[in-house]
């Protein structure tokens, strides 16, 4: 059959996807292919995005997504400030990252292709919606002429197709408004893209029947467009051909898709669970940490309790009155917010009460960019507040890692009753990954015993091992006591202006904090055991750039190796001589060199840094070619 | 209910260090007081307070307590209150604690009607910092920090708490003790953000800051006390009244043909009156006791009613089939 002209476009000799061979052999096998659905932030790409997603893990394949959106909800339409994306990246291998580059650009108008098309490799495949290539959304993109017609695209994969106007034959049926109507293209190039990379779309259609319960047309419309888009691909023959990514060899067990916010979410209701108190969260709405707030306002009957605080202030100090009322208490942030909590913070470092705040990093300062990624609050979480104020953190290094470490900050807090903060960043908290399920009686034991003996009790007796004060909640016969922010005297807790026991007090919070190195493992590291030639520190969300760098430099017989840090403050108590096996040390960082600073002064290492401040992760390229100069150099 | 307290229960072992001769003295004796009248276990109160002099109160209740930081007691209640219905919690706060740098947390508590007991000590100064003038200093107050008279117009904590929609709303005088534990029975009997501002006597920075209401020689001619369903009556002799002349409340004398029947009767339900007695000023006399009282759903208890009704439909909370919800595959 004859490919409808339409779809001749300029197609290349080679394919985009995973290198070698052509887009007209049938049948083609791909280890990994990148997709970036691109369009103006009302196109829903982040749904088709999502959804995709979805129906990948489905098929077995291992995911790793990257979601980039604007501030804006709604910047003016088609306007490159209203540029909306999704990337991610599917594979039969394990992956670390969304991809540097996509081999598959879905452009929905001009705006999107302009802010995208220099990420698209030679003989990318560019899927666009040619009916949005009109002259108003060619001029609003600040395009002179149309790209589509003027050859300029010649190098990729052009593939035109009137998205609007098939999705709109789909839904003539419907007796739907235009707008109702045109709201569905996503769900057409969702359902093309299902065919073309033959994914299974039972999960889209669950999902839609669940998201479109109480409006039947607007889900029969979905429908209709997700399966005319998926038909339209099977029966034209554009694409000559579908794609299979096989199923990923991954860890045996059950797994579901999660975002970092859904995943940190979940990690403090296990937290609570385990330890047997309800859990309480204080926040205020923030970009990128609120949908922490939503999950977990869905959760009530665990008990959890949500409380949408007045402002940042309000989150924090209601946490810290439900800490004292003997909750598992939270507050979740971003950057601003940190600032604002943090004279309240030092409250909870004095008062010695248990409390997890989380901040999910965006790119700043100020109101900077809200929805990127950046890993510039490291020092504000070290140091942040007013006076000696230690505090444990911890950083999680993918979206199921928020898990993990959210679960650990609880436990922390807990059993060390000190407040402890929890970094993500925005590409954690929207970015998602194949998760295994944790057993939950597997998890482990999160001990909170409750003082109830009035038999000798102060109320800043501790205890031996952890140093950790007692929790003794109000409701308590015998327990009767007052803490507050005044410096207040060892063991009695009695307000107390004396030099030396200051000093004591001090000294003994900060001994507490340290003392949980010995809680936590030692450096675990990627490559050489034994030390080599360098080693790439790392921290947080740069986890899958710096492991498949470092992977890659290792395959070309490179002696480099990874080290990725969860635990920093304290810092593994082995760090400092497991980085001096190493005859270069790279801290690769999302900021101006914080790690580097914390390490230089902790260890007097003089290593080397790698940064960037772009709220865009680190790509693998970018990676390679530094740890390549640093190993010349 | 237990062996009874007395007052020396609710007696700390803590040095109270306020001024010998501030006010705060006679508001702690009457609320260690009135406290066992409550009948409620030690264990279950709860003091919390900001930052400055009057938020020293907890170190010297034999309770639990919690000295937080500036302007922010209002919030740690609320969070404390939400995940512990069972407490009673307190908040004791000042004109700069509670309505400068922690105005915002104050209106939020009163709009969403926690059930706490919020007593704001009004002494119209800068106490702990030593003297600069309050969000409640009338404007000219030449302080440390308005050599040349303030230029800021003050809030009437009464209005604002009107204003905030508080559920009860009533003053006292730190001096009145009879009125004061009167008013202190009143606000831990309301269900809800129970709103008393207490004026109180700062002898160092603002003396006789009211004098006109606790000057016994004086005060029956400024003192209005307000009684739900008793006429606005007032002076040593009881011998004025307060009625309506159009839309606008004036004094008047009783006698020569004017009653007790012509004067404004108090109704702590109308809000519209509670707005314009907490807006009198001279001649008019100053009212003390409840402006006003309504009855709605605390914000602690709805809360609580949500995650009790969850608990109905769902079943308790479990982590297993949370995890597993949403679409899951099996490898290998």
């Amino acid at each position: 059959m004859a490919l409808p002209p339409e779809a001749a476009g300029h197609a290349a000799e080679s394919s985009g996807l995973g290198g070698g061979g052509s887009a007209a052999k049938p049948g083609l096998r791909r280890d990994s292919v990148v997709i970036r659905f691109a369009g103006d932030s009302g196109d829903g790409m982040q749904l088709a995005g999502m959804q995709f997603t979805a129906e990948s893990a489905m098929a077995g394949n291992d995911i790793a997504t990257l979601p980039d959106f604007p501030a804006e909800i709604r910047a003016p339409a088609g306007t490159l400030a209203g540029v909306s994306g999704f990337q991610l990246n599917f594979s039969s291998r394990e992956v670390f990252t969304a991809g540097d580059e996509p081999n598959v650009l879905v452009a929905m108008n001009p705006a999107a292709l302009k802010a995208n098309l220099d990420d698209l490799p030679p003989n990318g495949v560019l899927i666009v919606d040619r009916e949005a290539f009109s002259e108003a959304n060619l001029k609003r993109a600040g395009y002179a002429k149309n790209p589509l017609t003027d050859h300029s695209l010649d190098k990729y994969q052009l593939f035109q197709i009137d998205v609007s106007k098939l999705t709109n034959n789909a839904l003539h049926s419907t007796g739907l408004n235009n707008r109702a109507v045109f709201r569905c293209r996503n769900l057409f190039v969702l359902g093309m893209l299902s065919w073309l990379f033959q994914r299974p779309v039972a999960s889209t259609e669950r999902w839609l029947e669940g998201r479109f319960k109480k409006t039947p047309e607007l889900l029969n419309a979905n429908l209709l467009a997700l399966k005319a888009g998926y038909n339209y691909g099977e029966t034209t023959e554009m694409f000559a051909s579908s794609y299979e990514v096989g199923p990923a060899r991954i860890v045996p067990g059950l797994y579901r898709n999660i975002t970092g916010n859904s995943a940190t979410a979940l990690g403090f209701v296990a937290a609570a669970v385990k330890s047997g108190r309800p859990l309480f969260l204080g926040s205020y709405p923030i970009t990128p940490a609120s949908d922490v707030l939503h999950d977990l306002a869905g959760f009530k009957n665990f008990p959890v309790y949500t409380f949408q605080a007045e402002d940042e202030i309000a989150g924090v100090t209601a946490a810290i009155g439900a800490a004292f009322g003997g909750a598992i208490a939270i507050t979740t942030t971003s950057g601003p917010g940190m600032n604002l909590k943090a004279e309240a913070v030092g409250l909870a470092v004095k008062t010695e009460l248990p409390l997890v705040i989380a901040d999910i990093q965006r790119a700043g300062p100020s109101t900077g960019m809200p929805t990127k990624p950046e890993q510039a609050d490291l020092l504000t979480a070290m140091y942040g507040r007013h006076g000696e104020s230690p505090i444990p953190v911890i950083a999680a290094s993918t979206p199921a890692d928020c898990f993990d470490c959210a679960y650990e900050a609880v436990r922390i807090a807990v059993t060390y009753m000190t407040p402890v903060i929890l970094l993500t960043d925005g590409q954690l908290a929207n970015g998602s990954e194949p998760w295994l399920l944790p057993d939950p009686d597997k998890l482990a034991p999160i001990k909170v015993e409750l003082a109830t003996d009035p038999n000798g009790f102060m109320p800043y007796m501790r205890d031996r091992e952890t140093l950790a004060r007692p929790w003794a909640v109000p409701g308590t016969p015998g327990l009767e006591h007052r803490i507050g922010g005044l410096s207040t005297e060892d063991v009695t807790g009695n307000i107390s202006y004396s030099p030396a026991n200051n000093e004591l007090m001090v000294r003994t919070r900060a001994r507490k904090v340290a003392g949980i190195a010995r809680d936590i493992p030692p450096t675990s590291i990627y490559g050489d055991a034994n030390g080599g030639d360098l080693v790439v520190l790392g921290w947080g969300s740069t986890y899958g750039s710096l492991r498949e760098a470092v992977t890659q430099m290792r395959d070309k017989g490179k002696g480099v190796s990874h080290i990725h840090l969860r635990y920093l403050n304290p810092l593994p108590s082995d760090l400092g001589a497991q980085l001096r096996k190493f005859k270069k040390v790279m801290i690769a960082e999302m900021n101006m060199g914080q790690l580097l600073k914390l390490v230089r002064a902790d260890y007097l290492i003089d290593a080397i840094g790698c940064n960037k401040i772009q709220g865009r992760p680190f790509k693998v390229s970018e990676l390679t070619n530094r740890i390549t100069r640093a190993l010349e150099g | 209910m237990a062996t009874a307290l007395t007052r020396k229960d609710f007696v700390s072992d803590q040095e109270v260090r306020w001024c010998p001769g501030c006010g705060d003295y006679a508001i702690l004796s009457q609320v260690q007081k009135v406290m066992p009248e409550f009948g409620i276990p030690r264990e279950n109160i709860v003091f919390i307070s900001g930052i400055g002099c009057s938020s020293r109160f907890p170190y010297y209740m034999n309770t639990y307590g919690f000295h937080t930081i500036h302007g922010r007691a209002p919030a740690v209640a609320t969070g404390l209150k939400v995940t512990r219905p069972d407490l009673d919690v307190w908040v004791v706060t000042g004109d700069g604690d509670g309505l400068s740098i922690g105005g915002n947390h104050l209106i939020h508590a009163l709009r969403r009607n926690v059930d706490l007991n919020i007593l704001l000590f009004n002494n119209r100064i800068y106490g702990l910092t030593k003297g600069q003038y309050s969000p409640t200093s009338e404007v000219g107050k030449v302080t440390k920090s308005t050599p040349a008279g303030s230029v800021d117009f003050p809030f009437n904590p009464i209005t604002l708490a009107l204003g905030a929609s508080a559920t009860y709303v009533a003053r006292t005088v730190d001096v009145e003790q009879k009125h004061l534990g009167d008013m202190l029975k009143r606000t831990h009997a309301h269900r809800g953000a129970a709103f008393l501002e207490i004026l109180q006597n700062c002898n160092i920075f603002n003396d006789g800051a009211f004098n006109d209401l606790s000057d016994k020689a004086i005060k029956a001619d400024h003192q209005l006390v307000l009684e739900h369903g008793k006429p606005l009556i007032f002076g040593k002799n009881r011998d004025q009244g307060v009625r309506m002349n159009g839309q606008r409340a004036e004094v008047v004398a009783l006698g020569n043909g004017v009653t007790a029947d012509d004067l404004v009767v108090h109704d702590e339900t109308n809000l519209a009156l509670a707005f314009m007695l907490a807006n009198f000023e001279a001649p008019l006399p100053t009212p003390i006791g409840v402006f006003y009282a309504t009855s709605r759903p605390t914000f602690d208890g709805a809360i609580n009613q949500q995650l009790q009704d969850a608990r109905a439909k769902q079943g308790p909370g479990d982590l297993a089939a949370l995890l597993k919800r949403g679409d899951t595959w099996s490898v290998g």
